[in-house]
């Protein structure tokens, strides 16, 4: 990326990167050097910017744009970008920006709530297969590259095919769909984190101050939470921002599938998939709620990529 | 390679297999109310089908003969009788698999001759505007949802340009010559859609895969030799990048068949994964089930591809 | 007066970082007859290898730069040649080997491919032709059983095995010059001093010269005709391998030539090994004055102020050092 990964330039000349390194390293704490390389990688800094600004307009947006998001109106049905409607209006004459402001609020947060389903199955199956060693760790580790191994939108859909009604029924449409696809989307991608968590905690325990903890008598479970989460947690949040932006996709493709959330609650997935069949006539629908997914999904990344920069520069992929 | 080496791995198989089954029958499993209660309420399956379906998936067993009862009937190719086709589920898969195969096929061909070229210049030359402007755009290719891809290729080719056909249609009225056009003019938006998704991920591994080659030893070596950049890049830069990249293609491989999945939605290519949503849609439990089961063997099945062509391609392995 | 094959002349090679510019070898002067030995030594990142590297380009650019300076090949300057002039010197007239043998070889191919390839390049042979002188050249290494092992990979190799594979790869074109780049350093001892005895006889038999960089003064002491002493990326002294052990006129060469571990005296005198204090001064901001200043203990007002150029102490025995 632009300007960035700053070991691969200093690989080069072995010589450079034994004598500069550690005058750096001694001028900078953790925190600081992680922002000074994040900095540097300007799309991650845009990024940042734009998702802010989603993120506000998500938040702050439906009380600045007080227009309500199911007023039928079918004078001004498929109308393009107006003063009135800024995206315009639905087949139903629906102002589309509302719909969007509501429903991105739970796009992203089922993005935000399934990469916290992810993080936390695999922060708990690593550190559980790290710190047991022997058959409990081969076993779950077998598990890990079964899950890997499954085709997710399929099982997804089957998933959410079998269980719908019957959860609709207990939570509420709205209530029900969120937990499952949360669930669902978040329990099938725990397996990174925990292989992260797990190669981290193997590293990590044979170094010398796990040792000292060890030979204090500190519990294992001690050991995980005060000294190696920590160490861990680099390569876990780039991982775990990656999953927002691969959660956010797949319920988009729910939705889009019809098989998402229902048509009251206009989600971006959803708000495209009720686009399509008018595309012809009106482009601005599709337009509008796809380039807000997009947007989303690349700033998101771009900002992975950064704080993979920042937090683990050693990897590069 | 070993003959060894391709048993083993073909063995591995089988508890993927028989794992994927136990997830796939837990969730059916578990599943509230009777998966069967639609069909029994549907005048249009005659009592007796849907007895005989009750009996065969033992509903009163307990849940490991269910198990081993649904297994044995998949093993043996009995997949059931579909309720919205009314033919042999595995028939309807038969007929519908060659064009899913043949759309990711096609999408992998292009996506890898688009991103290994891009991904090794790129590689080679780290931080050059060329690495910049490619990356950027594999970002973008990867974070473009293939559902809004292809709505944006219909959008431009096929309602403003209208110069490709918006569906894609299995039977084509045409013959000879004619027939070849329409079915590869049908076949690109779906195939450049998914391979171009494909494509943008494909650069970012090749890329790093590549900068992880670079800077080691024999490739100063394969320098020292004389033998001209050009030789040192693709006999010992890209051949040694091409065995983690294998690796990184087959991780990937359930994401593009949920990538296929979508782009037949798109285009109603009638390939499985279009099945899979009518099935669901119209409550098709059976189809349901056998799809998604195949999809997963599918996978697996690439995987083994990817592990025989990661042991023809490093030799350390295959020894071992 | 022998004829000068290599002559490096004030090289400059400095590489572009995100902390600054790192002048790796900075003025480096140094030249290697027809048929001698010549041993470069200093600490790790004093410079050796990246000099070693830019006589034959193999310096990744960018990051890396020749600043300043000539490399002159038989009296053509290097530095301009296009990178395909370059690369008919390769291999066929300089060739190099390198201090890690688990790594120098690309694990996909057979140890014969890899032979075969710069005898194909540059001999223009046949497959067939190449390999059977890729199995000659295994032989004449030593290496037991070279037809059948000309079909293996290097991971079926040991590391000693490996560097013989990787001196049978210099070898092939019979190179006029070989830059061996701490090619001993990563072996056992035992199998340290068979491949000293083979580059030797190697050197023997096909008349060439060698370049041998190493951080070990053992080494140098035996094999080597004339030694360069390289410190933060300059020479500080140069002389022929006796004059150096014999009378070391730089504090640095003193200091390296204390620090070898002797047998005989430790045990006689229980006498400590001696290690210079300090550490290499940064490379990113090297001082004005002599780099060697900060550790030296006759170090003087003048040694700050400007680097001593090097000056003619005896025949042949050259020294950057006021004293």
């Amino acid at each position: 990326m632009a300007g960035s990964t700053p070991v691969s330039l200093t690989a080069d000349p072995p010589v450079a990167a034994a004598s500069a390194t550690p005058a750096r390293k001694a001028r900078f704490s953790p925190g600081r050097e992680a922002w000074r390389r994040f900095r540097r990688h300007k799309l991650a800094m845009a990024s940042t910017v734009i998702l802010g600004l989603i993120v506000a307009a998500v938040v702050l947006g439906p009380l600045v744009w007080r227009v309500p998001i199911n007023e039928i109106d079918f004078s001004a049905k498929l109308e393009g970008p107006s003063l009135a409607h800024p995206f315009g209006t639905d087949d139903l004459g629906q102002d589309i920006l509302a719909r969007m402001l509501y429903g991105g609020r739970i796009s992203l947060a089922v993005g935000l709530a399934a990469m916290l389903v992810a993080c936390f199955v695999g922060v708990l199956v690593g550190a559980i297969a790290g710190m047991s060693r022997g058959s409990v760790d081969a076993g779950l580790m077998w598990l890990a590259d079964l899950f890997l191994a499954l085709p997710q939108l399929p099982l997804l859909l089957l998933i959410i095919y079998l269980f719908r009604d019957s959860l609709t029924k207990v939570l509420g449409p709205e209530g029900g769909v969120f937990v499952m696809v949360v669930a669902v989307i978040g329990g099938l991608r725990w397996m990174q984190v925990a292989r992260l968590v797990r190669a981290q905690i193997l590293s990590i325990r044979e170094k010398e101050f796990i040792e000292a903890a060890r030979a204090l008598g500190a519990s294992n479970s001690r050991q995980v939470v005060r000294h190696i989460l920590p160490n861990a947690l680099g390569p876990v949040i780039v991982a775990g921002t990656i999953d927002v932006a691969a959660a956010i996709i797949a319920e988009s493709t729910l939705s889009f599938l019809g098989l998402g959330f229902p048509p009251d609650i206009p989600t971006w997935g959803r708000v495209l998939f009720d686009a399509k069949d008018t595309m012809d006539m009106a482009p601005h629908w599709v337009l509008f709620s796809g380039g807000a997914i997009f947007l989303a999904v690349l700033s998101i990344n771009f900002i992975g990529d950064g704080l993979r920069d920042a937090l683990d520069p050693r990897r590069v992929l | 390679m070993s003959r060894q080496y391709v048993i083993r791995r073909l063995l591995v198989m089988i508890p993927s297999l028989l794992g994927i089954s136990v997830i796939l029958f837990c969730v059916l499993a578990m599943a509230p109310g009777d998966p069967f209660a639609e069909l029994a309420a549907n005048p249009a399956i005659p009592p007796e089908v849907a007895a005989s379906l009750r009996a065969k998936f033992g509903l009163d067993d307990p849940v490991w003969m269910r198990y081993l009862h649904w297994i044995a009937a998949m093993a043996r190719g009995d997949w059931g009788f579909s309720f919205a086709s009314r033919i042999d589920v595995d028939t309807l898969i038969l007929q519908r698999l060659p064009t899913t195969l043949m759309v990711i096929g096609a999408a992998q061909l292009l996506a890898i001759v688009v991103a290994l070229p891009v991904g090794v210049l790129a590689g080679t030359r780290p931080y050059s505007i060329f690495d910049q402007v490619a990356n950027t755009l594999a970002f973008v290719g990867f974070s473009l949802p293939t559902f809004f891809t292809g709505l944006l290729l219909i959008l431009v080719f096929s309602v403003k340009l209208e110069w490709l056909p918006m569906v894609y249609r299995a039977d084509l009225n045409v013959t000879g010559w004619q027939w070849v056009v329409e079915q590869v003019r049908q076949s690109i938006m779906p195939v450049l859609v998914l391979g171009l998704f494909q494509g943008a991920s494909l650069v970012r591994y090749v890329r790093s895969a590549v900068l992880d080659v670079v800077r080691l030893d024999y490739v100063t070596t394969a320098r020292s030799k004389g033998i001209g950049e050009r030789r040192v890049i693709t006999r010992h830069i890209v051949r040694t990048a091409l065995i983690p990249v294998v690796t990184l293609v087959a991780l990937q491989m359930p994401i593009i068949f949920g990538g296929a999945l979508v782009t037949e939605q798109i285009f109603r290519v009638p390939g499985i994964g279009s099945l899979l949503i009518s099935a669901m849609l119209a409550n098709d439990t059976p189809v349901v089930m056998a799809v998604t089961f195949v999809l997963a063997c599918l996978v697996v099945f690439f995987n083994f591809i990817a592990d025989v062509l990661y042991g023809w391609l490093d030799p350390r392995i295959s020894y071992r | 007066m022998a004829e000068k094959l290599l002559e490096i002349k004030g090289l400059k090679t400095w590489f572009k970082t995100d902390d600054g510019v790192v002048r790796a070898v900075d003025g480096v002067d140094l030249h290697i007859d027809r048929g001698e030995t010549l041993g470069v030594v200093g600490e790790s990142g004093c410079g050796k290898t990246v000099t070693a590297r830019s006589v034959l380009k193999l310096i990744d650019m960018p990051p890396g730069r020749f600043e300043a300076g000539e490399i002159l090949w038989k009296g053509r300057d290097l530095i301009p040649v296009p990178a395909q002039e370059m690369d008919k010197i390769r291999a066929r007239e300089i060739a190099i080997i390198f201090q890690e043998p688990m790594t120098s070889l690309n694990p996909v191919y057979t140890v014969g491919d890899q032979i075969a390839e710069v005898l194909r390049q540059h001999d223009k042979l046949s497959r067939k032709q190449a390999i059977a002188g890729a199995v000659e050249m295994l032989r004449l290494v030593n290496i037991p059983n070279p037809g059948k092992r000309v079909h293996d990979y290097p991971h079926q190799f040991s590391g000693g095995m490996r560097q013989r594979v990787m001196i049978a790869m210099a070898m092939s074109c019979k190179p006029q010059l070989l830059i061996a780049d701490e090619p001993t350093t990563a072996l056992d001892v035992t199998i340290q001093a068979q491949i000293l005895e083979l580059m030797q006889e190697m050197k023997d038999k096909l008349g060439m010269s060698i370049m041998l960089i190493t951080h070990a003064m053992g080494v140098v002491a035996e094999t080597c005709q004339r030694v360069v002493v390289m410190y933060a990326g300059k020479v500080v002294e140069e002389a022929p391998v006796e004059a150096l052990f014999g009378n070391p006129r730089h504090p640095y060469t003193q200091g390296l030539i204390r620090s070898i571990p002797r047998v005989d005296r430790a045990a006689a005198q229980k006498e400590r090994l001696e290690a210079i204090p300090g550490s290499v001064p940064s490379l990113l901001n090297p001082p004005v004055g002599c780099r060697f200043a900060a550790r030296c203990k006759f170090a003087m007002d003048v040694c700050v102020k400007a680097m001593p150029p090097l000056k003619e102490v005896g025949p042949g025995h050259r020294v950057a050092c006021v004293l």
